[in-house]
């Protein structure tokens, strides 16, 4: 078998960005709750919501921290492994790319200090101002990485010349048509994904009675914002379903598992896709739901994949299957957290041992389901990387062999297996120690992000007397 | 009429690239300098030196690449991936070096395992940024629009010796701050650092500075040709008196100069680069303006980067600002 330099190198960036996609997941649903504790904070002058906020802002630190350093890695992939497509796009997305990295240097270099180290030394509303900021520069970034995106899957505003996309409309190219729908999906994942983690992060500590009240609160919290955010979820993952089904139906028909076309369709609830026979084996299907599901009528017509030329249609697998863990997480999650509110009801959610449990195992849902959806998308977007103008094919660096690119994903598996597990591990150091109360907190804690508290000290201190 | 933003986009570029090789140039250098330093004091002095600052010069980074990605992307497309293998290197030192830097701190127990991981991975990035310098002088095989060379022509002799040259580049770079930044022992320590990388670089710049017309008639040309030869020797005589000046002021034990002498010494190597290569951003092939983005790509970035980056530049001053005069060891520190 010999090494094919495309196949490896969507690897590796499927591998670099798999990994960088956790911590944004993280983060970004992490800045707004802090940003919502120092206001509470602020308005109520409250000791628990100090605690807790500074809790989750040293916890913050590290992810913010890793994020930026596996962040560096992805502008030059597209260089190194992708280098025919940038050539084609750059026009259109380098400044999109371009103001991600920007808005997230401004935040880091203006706020993030601040809200790491400025605690003390900074009046309240200073510090929630910068918390605030931090949370609307992870939101600006999530914008724009995502509008990149989201034109390589509905592409919009631009003209072709010499067979490079040149930019025509601005508006058109970032607000393209699928762009709503990712990014409101996108970032409700991402606030999703944070509240399951506070909430086993509060059931962990709640049955080790340790900062039990503060425990309470977060669960608590968690809880009232994924009743709201669960359902609407689900919505938004429809539409946005909808939204695919109308400008990329063959992304549709891979994640439905469809190869012929029906009227009306059933939906496959599971089955094993194989591609070369263009047949779903042990189906299990649903009948007319399909079209109910996708059309929303009871005989609405679902394209199949032999609709399209066999060299324009995405393989099946990894969308079908990602899709159903997706909205098979999303099931789990609706149901742990109405159990939760019921019990929250009944006055009996701290006794139950069971569901305290059940809350530590869903920590780690939203990033499966996170990296579940993206599969669905990425690979539902294959061939191409524009989708319909621009194959994958002629998107990879000409000079790369197989075996350069063998190389060089080998060297990334080896630095993130070292790197992502190590950070994981210091991350549940900081979560096994606990909400503590102000007075407690050694100096020590204050050293994040490799800077000594004291100097920082003074820099808040000649803050304040400017 | 549309304005001609290519100008304004080299500019920014020339200097977020000079901004990002002095900066992190001194951190990459007192990164390698820390493997070489005994006891735990002076150690934790010279971590300290850079720990405010490190991770904010590393991010100048990444406004480079985006910017050569958004300005010129057709110099991205060619030269990023003809030097696949070091920026390969690069990345990944530096990802060692930031996590090591990070984690040092928190793992007692590992910490001089972290410690090589730091310095390795500083010595490793520097050398691989000079091998991507040397690679970029020497050219690449362009077929069209695509780099049309293997990922292994970086493997030359050129290449290589700018790589070694950078390391003590950075070294004498980061000697520098460390002599601004502490005190007795160990300033003398760095003071001979200090000296040691100067005279190698000194070598290094005469080396590339000969070698360089002797392998491209056109640079030859551009340098040795009436009139321009006049118009252009100040610059290798401005480079020897501040090449003397370094020595005296180190010699002198001055605190600030030798820092400021290093810079200079860059900048007049950089201008040389950037005399020999006009107008050229893929060497020899293609033009600051065959190269360019569209006129509304340029316009639309920048923008957004007139805004952003006066307000980036004031906080990087304020901070260094703050954090002025000298480090301290271990004492100072928790």
């Amino acid at each position: 078998m010999t090494l094919d330099p495309v196949l490896l190198s969507r690897l590796q960036w499927a591998w670099v960005i798999a990994w960088h996609i956790l911590l944004p997941a993280f983060t970004v649903g992490l800045a707004s709750y802090i940003a919502v504790l120092e206001g509470l904070y602020f308005l109520t002058g409250r000791e628990s919501w100090f605690r807790i906020s500074g809790f989750w802002t040293r916890i913050f630190a590290v992810s913010f921290g890793m994020g930026v350093v596996s962040g560096i890695i992805m502008p030059f992939q597209f260089g190194t492994n992708w280098s025919r497509f940038t050539d084609a796009t750059a026009d259109v997305i380098s400044p999109l790319l371009s103001y991600e990295g920007l808005m997230a240097f401004f935040l880091e270099a203006s706020f993030l200090g601040v809200l790491l180290f400025g605690r003390r030394l900074v009046p309240t509303w200073a510090h929630f101002f910068a918390a605030v900021m931090v949370a609307f520069g992870t939101l600006l970034s999530s914008f724009w990485i995502l509008a990149t995106n989201s034109w390589m899957q509905t592409p919009q505003g631009y003209k072709i010349v010499d067979g490079r996309f040149e930019p025509v409309d601005w508006t058109a190219i970032i607000f393209n048509p699928s762009f709503p729908y990712r990014l409101l999906h996108n970032v409700t994942a991402f606030y999703i994904t944070t509240a399951f983690v506070v909430m086993g992060v509060g059931a962990w500590l709640l049955r080790r009675e340790r900062a039990a009240d503060d425990a309470r609160t977060m669960m608590r919290m968690a809880l009232d914002l994924l009743i709201l955010l669960v359902p609407l979820q689900m919505f938004l993952g429809d539409q946005h379903g909808l939204n695919t089904l109308e400008y990329q139906p063959a992304k549709l028909a891979a994640i439905e598992g469809r190869y012929e076309t029906a009227q009306p369709a059933p939906l496959t609830l599971f089955g094993i896709p194989d591609d070369a026979g263009g047949t779903m084996r042990a189906a299990i299907e649903i009948p007319r739901l399909g079209s109910l599901v996708l059309t929303h009528s009871w005989d609405g017509a679902i394209k199949g994949l032999k609709e399209w030329p066999a060299d324009q249609r995405p393989p099946v697998g990894p969308p079908f299957f990602a899709f159903r863990v997706m909205v098979g997480i999303a099931c789990i999650m609706l149901l742990i957290v109405v159990a939760g509110q019921v019990l929250r009801l009944r006055g009996r959610l701290w006794g139950s041992v069971w569901f305290l449990r059940l809350c530590q195992l869903a920590a780690p849902l939203g990033f499966i389901a996170v990296i579940a959806g993206w599969i669905t998308t990425e690979v539902g977007r294959q061939p191409w990387t524009v989708y319909g103008v621009l194959r994958t094919a002629d998107s990879v660096s000409p000079s790369l062999t197989g075996a350069n690119v063998a190389w060089s994903l080998a060297f990334y598996v080896v630095v993130y297996l070292i790197m992502f597990p190590t950070g994981i591990a210091f991350m549940a150091g900081l979560v096994r120690r606990g909400p503590q109360q102000p007075e407690l907190e050694s100096p020590v804690d204050q050293i994040e992000s490799g800077r000594p508290h004291e100097p920082f000290e003074t820099a808040a201190r000649a803050t304040l007397q400017v | 009429m549309v304005l001609d933003l290519v100008p304004l986009w080299t500019i920014l570029l020339g200097l977020a690239v000079f901004y990002y090789v002095v900066f992190d140039g001194f951190d990459l250098g007192v990164g390698m300098l820390y493997g070489l330093v005994r006891g735990d004091a002076a150690r934790a002095t010279v971590m300290n030196s850079i720990a405010p600052v490190w991770d904010g010069n590393e991010t100048w980074l990444i406004f480079g690449g985006l910017g050569l990605l958004t300005a010129f992307p057709l110099a991205f497309a060619i030269i990023i991936p003809a030097v696949y293998f070091p920026i390969l290197m690069m990345l990944l030192a530096l990802v060692f070096r930031g996590v090591a830097f990070e984690f040092r701190f928190k793992h007692p127990a590992l910490r001089r395992l972290w410690d090589c991981a730091f310095c390795g991975g500083s010595l490793v990035a520097t050398f691989a940024q000079g091998v991507v310098l040397g690679t970029f002088i020497q050219g690449f095989k362009v077929d069209g629009r695509q780099f049309a060379g293997t990922s292994f022509d970086w493997l030359a002799p050129f290449p290589l010796v700018i790589g070694l040259a950078l390391i003590f580049g950075y070294a004498l770079l980061g000697a520098c701050w460390l002599i601004l930044k502490t005190e007795g022992q160990l300033q003398d320590w760095a003071r001979r650092a200090a000296g040691i990388s100067l005279i190698a670089v000194l070598a290094a710049i005469a080396g590339v500075s000969i070698w360089t017309p002797l392998v491209h008639p056109d640079i030859a040309q551009r340098w040795f040709r009436w009139p321009n030869i006049a118009f252009l020797s100040p610059v290798p005589i401005v480079t020897a008196l501040i090449a003397l000046a370094e020595w005296e002021a180190l010699r002198r034990r001055h605190e600030l100069t030798p820092f400021l002498g290093a810079i200079a010494l860059f900048l007049m190597s950089f201008v040389g680069i950037a005399i020999s290569l006009w107008p050229m951003i893929v060497p020899y092939r293609y033009t600051l303006w065959q190269a360019a983005s569209s006129a509304s790509t340029q316009a639309f970035l920048l923008i957004g980067t007139l805004f952003l980056l006066p307000v980036i530049l004031m906080y990087t001053a304020w901070s260094y600002w703050v954090f002025r005069g000298k480090a301290r060891g271990i004492a100072g520190y928790h």
